[in-house]
């Protein structure tokens, strides 16, 4: 009996683990296959029937990208891009957040209720408009155009002021009895204390424009200041699909958002598990 | 002379005091919100007011607008397009909805017990949340080539064959684009419920066990309903991301073949920015917001809720 039970158990322990290798790499299937196919020659890539992993190994790839596509000016775009919109939009709303969560003042229920149906309103909803306007402004294909949009965000905004208000407000009337300016507060008193917050917003708003599409896609109207997703989604429909050379800029793409979250898995997790946002 | 004011109007001056200290805390919060009004107030609301004025008028870039009151409304009616794309988002959300949650939650009921390499299958599961939606959907295009896709070759052998391949197969493209999305958003809602699932009592199923209940009786009994609030706010998150896809459209069919994989987005776009016909893509929009609204006033209505009984 006891026997048999621990054999049933035994079973079931290898039936889960190869339930879940199997999960795992179904979930990693397509990344294995850009890693591999960016690792063939030409040949292989077109031979049938298809092989998952190449044969024999070159880079040809990863120096053909570079005959193909601006590879490093999209590249520095989309850290441009991502990069200014995330330290600015933190900066803005944890200002705003500040304001909403601490100081009194009248018109602050206004200004929440804004945040509130700024948050439900679907971004794509302002694209014609704000794409309008910024022709206007001659700002379409600038760097001004893509980022000054994104410099805050309802959704920082709304995060930020429930942290805040969910930490001890003590130190801070303390300071305020001295005599210490409120953006004195903001900077040196509440800030350091709401870094795990900032933290974990600024790595949303990195990885969401990092990533992003249709806006990039419609505000950059050449290389010169697209964005890599961009980039390489119009260059994938205008040619004849050179796969190779796609899946080596797709790797270089998207490795360094896979190798940083890999290093701060822990904290990401619980963001989206706390929050509910990507 | 100072002394005299200041003894004989203590209170007033205090009061004052206390006055110009709100004041100055009031100034100090305009300002702090200043950079964030003047962004939301041009870049957001604006173009808001802007886009539910454009839906009355005719504009198109190279001529100005003219009001047309419900016209372009009256048009969406009867748009044949309009109406198939309304058919695709909803379809698309009815089917990759239920499905990412339901395959979320069980990977989650599996993940939550100790198992070996479970961080390897949660790291796994979770990796395609991070990265770009529309980069992977290139590589998904390449595997469902018809000729030189490793998938559609190894779908080929169980017998499932598509001679123009998968994205090019009017029946089958659509199925190919909700794949991806669900594949890219499963980890998400997964790590949504392991959080809920860890904030269940242990103690309620050491109580279960003893009292000789089975794994089903527990699930249906115990984890169910305590899971049932964090559901309900999968559903929602779940449904409005759905009804705004995008991205591995855009890349892997572009709405093809024969709009069969048109979404509001993709015919936003389409109509906005390919025909350059504003006001009519304005109207598109505004169709999409509604759908979104109603789910958002769902999902108030659930926060409120849960802020009551906690």
């Amino acid at each position: 009996m006891g026997q048999d039970n621990r054999g049933l158990r035994l079973t079931w322990r290898i039936l889960t683990t190869a339930i879940g290798l199997a999960i795992a790499l179904a979930m990693l299937f397509p990344l294995v296959w850009m890693v591999a196919t960016s690792l063939k020659p030409e040949s292989e890539i077109v031979s049938f029937p298809p092989k998952l992993l190449p044969t024999t190994f070159t880079l040809d790839n990863y120096t053909g990208v570079w005959e193909r596509l601006p590879f490093t000016r999209l590249f520095l775009n989309t850290v441009v891009f991502a990069g200014t919109v995330t330290v600015c939009s933190l900066l803005f709303d944890s200002m705003t957040a500040y304001a909403l969560a601490r100081l009194r003042f009248r018109g602050k229920g206004v200004v929440f209720v804004l945040v509130l149906v700024l948050l439900m309103v679907p971004f794509q909803v302002t694209l014609i408009p704000l794409y309008d306007l910024l022709a206007h402004l001659g700002w379409i294909n600038t760097f001004q155009g893509l980022i000054v949009p994104r410099l805050t965000n309802a959704f920082g905004i709304f995060f930020l002021r429930q942290f805040l208000l969910s930490i001890p407000r003590d130190l801070e009337d303390a300071a305020r009895v001295d005599g210490a300016s409120e953006f004195r507060i903001y900077w040196r008193i509440v800030m350091p204390l709401a870094v795990p917050a900032l933290l974990t917003l600024g790595l949303f708003h990195f990885m969401y424009n990092w990533n992003d599409l249709l806006w990039p896609l419609i505000i950059s109207q050449d290389a010169s200041r697209q964005t890599l997703p961009a980039g390489l989604a119009l260059f994938m429909g205008q040619h004849v699909v050179e796969y190779g050379p796609l899946m080596a800029a797709s790797v270089m793409t998207l490795l360094p958002v896979v190798v940083f979250f890999i290093i701060i898995q822990r904290r990401f997790v619980a963001g989206v598990a706390t929050t509910g946002i990507r | 002379m100072t002394t005299s004011v200041t003894t004989a109007a203590k209170p007033v001056a205090r009061r004052t005091r206390a006055g110009s200290a709100r004041r100055r805390q009031a100034r100090a919060a305009w300002l702090f919100m200043l950079p964030t009004l003047v962004v939301l107030g041009v870049f957001v609301v604006w173009p808001m007011l802007q886009a539910l004025y454009l839906s009355f008028t005719d504009y198109q870039v190279f001529a100005p607008a003219r009001w047309i009151g419900l016209g372009n409304y009256q048009k969406l009616l009867s748009d044949p397009a309009f109406g198939n794309a309304l058919v695709n988002t909803l379809y698309y959300a009815a089917v990759t909805t239920p499905v990412s949650v339901a395959l979320a939650l069980g990977l989650a009921l599996m993940l939550n017990r100790p198992m070996p390499l479970r961080g390897f299958v949660r790291t796994a599961v979770f990796v395609p949340v991070v990265i770009s939606l529309a980069i992977v959907a290139i590589a998904w295009s390449f595997l469902l080539d018809p000729d030189i896709g490793l998938l559609s070759y190894w779908l080929s052998k169980v017998g499932i064959v598509s001679g123009q391949g998968w994205l090019r197969d009017p029946s089958l493209a659509m199925p190919a684009v909700m794949l991806v999305g669900i594949w890219k958003n499963v980890g998400f809602y997964m790590v949504m419920y392991l959080a809920g699932l860890q904030s269940i009592p242990t103690a309620l199923y050491e109580a279960a066990r003893v009292d000789g209940a089975g794994a089903w009786p527990q699930f249906r009994r115990i984890t169910w309903p305590l899971l049932a609030n964090q559901t309900m706010l999968i559903v929602i998150l779940a449904a409005i991301s759905t009804l705004q896809a995008f991205d591995q459209i855009f890349v892997m069919t572009h709405g093809g073949p024969f709009f069969r994989t048109e979404t509001l987005v993709m015919m936003t776009y389409r109509v906005g920015f390919k025909e350059f016909q504003f006001g009519y893509a304005a109207a598109v929009s505004w169709a999409l917001v509604l759908l979104i609204f109603v789910l958002s006033m769902l999902q108030t209505a659930y926060f409120r809720k849960r802020a009551v009984t906690y």
